[in-house]
This record gives C-alpha cells, structure tokens and sequence, in this order.
C-alpha cells in the first residue's frame, strides 16, 4: 500500500470546488452535503484523517506522517484549530515542548461529511453513465 | 526582439481527471493515510486462529460424516461457534484497547460485514431445498469473503486481502470437483484465518 505523498501547498481549486458543491450527492442523511473547503485541502485532510484513527498526535508525529515542513504543518494545523476541528495542547516533557493535536467532534463530523460528499459524487457519476 | 516560449505548453497538458477520479483519488488518501496512522485494527487475529482451528477440527469431522446432510450440519455448527469466538475475541481486544464495541471504524466493520453473511444463510437454506449441497462452500466462501472485503474497507490493508484470498477460495471450490469441498473448506476456513489471524495478532495489537 502506497504511503501518503508528500503534501502540496493549497492549491486553487475555487473552480472544482464549485463543481463539487453543484453535485447532487446522496448524503446519509438526505440532503446533499456542502464541499467543506477547509478540510478539501491535501494536508488539512491528511492531518483530520490521521487525527480520525488516533487518539492524539504529537507536532513531530505528524510532521512526520505527512512529509511537511514545521512552517506549513503549522499553518495547516492553525486553520483547523481555528475552525474548531482539532485542539491544540502544548506541554513540556522533559523540558522539551511538546504540542499535541486531537480531533474534535466538529472535525470528525466534517470528516464523515466530507467522506459522504466524495461518495456522492462517486455514485453521481456512476448514475449518470 | 526575442521571442518568447511559453513555459506551459497548453496542448501538451493532460486532460485533468473527471471529477469522479478525483473523488477516489481523496478517498485513497484519506485511506491510506489513516491506515499509515493508524496502528490498529478491531480485528482480532488470535480470534481469527482459534476460528481456524474450530474450522479445521469440524473438517476432520465432517470428513467422517457419511451423508451430505450431516456433513452439512457439522459445518453450520462450526458456522455458529465461529462467530461467537470471534466476537468474543473483538469484544476482548477493544476493551484491552479501551475502545468501545460498538464504536467508530469497529461499529463500521460489523455493519459492513452482517448483511453478506446474512445473505449466506438464507442462501444456505434455498440450496439446501434445491439439492445443491454440493455448491454450498463455494457460495459460502465467496460470501464470507465479499463480508470481509466490504468491512475491510475500514480495517488495516491485511483484511480486505484476507477476504480477495476467500473469494478466490470460493471461485475455485465452484469449479472444482465436489469431493474437494472438505478440503478446500479446510485450506480456507482453516489455513487462511490462521495464516492471516497471526500476523494480525503480532502488528496489530491483538
């Protein structure tokens, strides 16, 4: 199993974002799921996504998950803790600090939100054939 | 005046993928990323092995059985224990674990997993009033196998190929010889959960 590339840097997807918010989906809870840009970018959804199977993750562990650099981890990071998706706890251990990020029941509910909308758009397409 | 080439050759770009295209490739990552960091599974394999050799143990049995129909209830009686070890040996690993049964990527798996196997029952008892014993460990094992692929898609790399490996298992049992059944029962039943069951034990927690 191939193991998440490394990131790129938000790229501009307002034109596929508006295509994506104009399919029909078939959410499981009846009305078709909004695209939630925030976590549509690749290291944003890597970082929700690793949150998802892990109770917490430390700065370092997912710096290192996700193959990126300290300065565009952090910004990433800083978006969805402003959206309220993760939390942000910072520590010393040993005099080392130590921030630990964990997921939020906003961002999973994103997460599974997010999920719904690609399988809608999956399903769209495969109807429409 | 010099002349100017474009750094981007329009013509020469690949078409963007289709949106759908685009939509897997998100939930791939999204995959494969949460089982690169994810370290556990809800499966368990030693729950898996002992299923193994109750699987082997009822070949032996069935092996001596002298009508289809008592080779056919020695199975679905290894059908109802095995079930039962094996969600007793989740219930153990996620309560080691801390993490409730009936919870997340766990919950996901068993509602993934049921409605094949419930299909397979049913299944099991139009066969049977048809005379078709004989085909049961094929359907059986292409069942048991699509149950594992589909709650796989929410589980660890290793056990939607456990569930490929059954149903292939099942697709060979259809075409082969009916007096192979036992043995081809007890080379999937029994082979592949313990062949599979120990390397999840060991990486997978459990």
């Amino acid at each position: 199993m191939a193991k998440p590339g490394p990131v790129r840097n938000e790229r501009g997807a307002g034109g596929e974002a508006g295509k994506l918010r104009a399919v029909r989906g078939r959410a499981l809870g009846g009305a078709p799921p909004e695209l939630d840009r925030l976590i549509h970018e690749r290291l944003r959804l890597g970082i929700v996504s690793a949150l998802a199977v892990n109770d917490s993750l430390t700065f370092n562990e997912l710096k290192k998950l996700m193959r990126t650099t300290d300065g565009n981890l952090s910004v990433h990071a800083r978006r969805l803790e402003e959206a309220g998706y993760v939390t942000c706890t910072k520590s010393f251990e040993q005099r080392v600090p130590r921030t630990e990020y964990r997921l939020t029941p906003v961002g999973r509910r994103a997460l599974e939100r997010y999920l719904d909308h690609m399988e809608a758009i999956i399903h769209a397409t495969r109807e429409g054939k | 005046m010099a002349t100017v080439t474009p750094l981007r050759q329009p013509d020469n770009d690949p078409p963007a993928p289709a949106l759908h295209a685009r939509a897997m490739d998100n939930l791939a990552f999204i995959r494969d990323t949460m089982e690169t960091a994810g370290k556990f599974t809800a499966v368990s394999g030693w729950g898996m092995v002992l299923v193994g050799f109750t699987a082997l143990a009822a070949a032996a049995v069935a092996a001596q059985q002298p009508t289809p129909q008592r080779w056919l209830f020695t199975w679905l009686a290894a059908a109802v224990f095995a079930p039962v070890i094996q969600l007793l040996a989740i219930a153990y690993k996620l309560r080691t674990a801390d993490t409730p049964l009936l919870q997340g990527s766990a919950r996901k798996f068993l509602l993934s997993f049921v409605p094949p196997m419930l299909a397979g029952a049913l299944l099991t008892v139009v066969f049977y009033r048809a005379d078709l014993v004989p085909m049961l460990p094929a359907l059986w094992l292409l069942l048991y196998g699509s149950a594992i692929v589909a709650a796989g898609a929410f589980s660890v790399q290793i056990v939607p190929v456990l569930g490929a490996a059954f149903m292939l298992a099942g697709a060979v049992a259809f075409f082969a010889p009916p007096e192979w059944n036992n043995w081809i029962m007890a080379a999937a039943f029994g082979g592949l959960h313990v062949g599979f069951g120990v390397p999840i034990a060991r990486r997978y927690g459990g």
